[in-house]
């Protein structure tokens, strides 16, 4: 897992010459460190001002006050978003009256990502040990097919996917929302597969010899040891699909499976172009990213370090 | 690594295997059982669609009758004809060349400082964080701060005596505002890429180098540079392919409040995008699925040039 960045751990201090920058930073090493900060407030400061203006009265949007904090304070965009003012905070408050269902598309797209994350883990994992650890003819010729489907570009499949689930009868339902992500994607299976490559065979060959079948060695066995990858690979994957955009805008527009994404555009869509309600907009935008961001703040190190290492691979 | 079972199953086992238990410690019969799910989603939604995509492309499909007639050449003569598409085709290739120059110097940078100053996960973390969140919230939160009257990034400007921009309302400026949201966005998530790869390269190098008194300068170009270019590589077709499907942010951010996507004036109908105004704004599903086909053709002989140029599979570690 941490393999991939910890190749080098120890070279990031060399003994000597580092040693001696470390005291005396050169010029170069402090404009080094400058530029280094600063890149790190232009990443920030997008997430700072989404929550100062879900924070601001769309009125002292108009005030041009650039401050960090804002001119008033108030928790009412909160309380709109989430259905808990009332007709007339919402009418002072300067809403549009287009309605956001915040908690109804939170849990589609609850539902969503998780059914996505729950299949398609499952499933590339079963695969990844099939293609890693079983002998069957054509076993890398089909591997290498499912991979050369990392190289069709969504839309291109997108339209007769869009086609198939129609004819099925299927759109705005959660099966369709879920389907082509449901059982595998090649990402998925090659991320697994590698890991499964890499961890050592010997405990397997010795259940092997006690007479474990394959289904057990697979949940007894593979599945603890691969446990690390495995949560890795199911945070990369619900992150994924919770940013799903482009499908679910084509098979699930109807409230009943509407996933926060669709609904936001929906929501920008539908506002009026004259008195835009940026406070409402903003704070349905921040919500819809906080369940990301808090599972980020939980699991960082290991979402970085699988991003590390699905680009080393 | 495992034996197939015949030769493995002592010939002294005493109870001759059942049924179920050769079944439970054949291999084939095992992947199969592995490979099931996976397959069918594998057929039903890439390989099938893959298929049909490129008949689709070759008909004419009417959907309230679910029926496609063969109509030949027909939607790729109309493409070449279609001023629209080479608009679209132009509108893209100006976005991908403004966003990955600018993205690839940036997060190259970053990846060297942070290899040179700081291991520290945060720092990365940070980093990659614009890429975590949903395209949707990128786009509306760029969509607020580049507003032409409201937005902070005018504010900014007007402080250091800049009149203030339209951005995304202009027809000039929308392609270059799209580019600078992606780079804000993606350059993390590429310096992070670069930096697993500069992980790779062996310390010992840059300490050799700088006890014979090499700058950093110079080490960039002399060790950095040559040992990175197989990673750097494989990165750039990545970003390279992934810039010209840019989709997500255009479609939230362009075109303003109830305006059509793509605007103004067609500036920022990227080709994702008149793909799908084509399928599922005027049901022309094969004309769709053309334009499709030719961009994914397009997309798989740029991968390939890129990894003939780049020489990507090759190594300078030896």
């Amino acid at each position: 897992m941490s393999l991939a960045s910890r190749t080098r751990s120890s070279s990031g201090t060399l003994p000597t010459s580092t040693g001696q920058r470390r005291r005396r930073p050169s010029p170069g090493r402090v404009a080094a460190w400058a530029v280094l900060i600063a890149l790190i407030v232009v990443t920030l400061f997008p997430f700072a001002w989404i929550l100062r203006t879900a924070l601001s009265t769309n009125a002292s949007l108009f005030t041009g006050e650039a401050g960090l904090l804002p001119p008033e304070p108030t928790l009412v965009n909160f309380r709109r978003v989430l259905g808990l003012a009332t007709p007339e905070e919402i009418a002072a408050a300067g809403g549009s009256g287009v309605t956001f269902n915040f908690w109804l598309y939170l849990r589609n797209s609850l539902i969503v990502a998780s059914l996505v994350t729950l299949g398609q883990v499952t499933f590339s994992a079963m695969a990844a040990y099939a293609f890693s650890r079983l002998h069957f003819p054509g076993r890398d010729a089909l591997f290498y097919l499912f991979l050369s489907a990392l190289m069709i570009p969504p839309v291109f499949i997108l339209i007769p996917n869009f086609l198939f689930l129609n004819s099925l009868g299927l759109l705005d339902t959660f099966p369709a929302v879920v389907a082509p992500f449901f059982f595998m994607t090649p990402f998925t299976v090659f991320f697994l597969r590698q890991f499964f490559l890499g961890i050592n065979t010997q405990v397997e060959e010795a259940a092997k010899l006690d007479g474990a079948g394959h289904v057990q060695l697979f949940t007894r066995i593979a599945v603890p040891i691969m446990a690390a990858p495995l949560s890795t690979a199911a945070i990369l994957t619900f992150i994924q699909s919770w940013n799903e955009y482009m499908w679910p805008l084509v098979v699930g527009q109807d409230p009943s499976v509407r996933v926060l994404t669709v609904a936001l555009s929906l929501f920008r869509a539908g506002s009026p172009q004259a008195a835009p309600d940026w406070t409402g907009l903003m704070t349905a935008t921040f919500l819809a990213a906080v369940p990301i961001i808090v599972l980020f703040l939980v699991m960082g190190r290991r979402v970085v370090d699988g991003i590390q290492f699905s680009g080393v691979k | 690594m495992s034996v197939d079972t015949t030769t493995r199953t002592p010939a002294t086992a005493l109870p001759p295997p059942d049924l179920w238990h050769r079944v439970r410690h054949s291999d084939t019969s095992v992947a199969m059982l592995f490979l099931l799910p996976s397959l069918l989603g594998f057929v039903l939604f890439y390989l099938w669609p893959a298929i049909r995509g490129i008949w689709l492309s070759f008909t004419e499909f009417n959907l309230l009758r679910q029926t496609s007639s063969f109509i030949g050449l027909a939607n790729y003569q109309e493409l070449v004809g279609d001023p629209l598409f080479w608009h679209s085709m132009r509108v893209t290739l100006l976005y991908v060349v403004i966003n990955i120059s600018i993205q690839t110097v940036l997060a190259l940078t970053i990846a060297v400082m942070m290899d040179r100053l700081t291991q520290s996960v945060v720092v990365r973390g940070i980093m990659v964080l614009p890429w975590l969140i949903p395209q949707v919230v990128v786009g509306l939160l760029w969509l607020w701060m580049l507003d032409p009257s409201l937005g902070i990034v005018n504010e900014f400007l007007r402080a250091i005596g800049i009149p203030a921009q339209p951005f995304l309302g202009s027809p000039d400026q929308v392609i270059p505002s799209l580019a600078g949201i992606n780079i804000w966005r993606h350059t993390g998530y590429t310096a992070l890429l670069l930096f697993a790869g500069l992980q790779t390269i062996p310390g010992d190098l840059y300490e050799a180098a700088s006890v014979d008194g090499a700058s950093e300068w110079k080490m960039f170009w002399r060790i950095t540079m040559p040992l990175l270019r197989p990673v750097l590589a494989l990165v750039l077709v990545i970003t390279v392919v992934g810039s010209f499907q840019v989709f997500d942010v255009v479609h939230v951010a362009t075109g303003g409040f109830g305006g059509t996507p793509g605007g103004p004036a067609n500036a920022s109908l990227v080709i994702y995008l008149y793909i799908f105004r084509q399928a599922f704004n005027f049901n022309n599903f094969g004309y769709a699925a053309a334009m499709a086909t030719v961009l994914f053709l397009l997309l798989v002989g740029v991968a390939f040039i890129q990894m003939k140029l780049l020489r990507a599979s090759q190594s300078d570690l030896a």
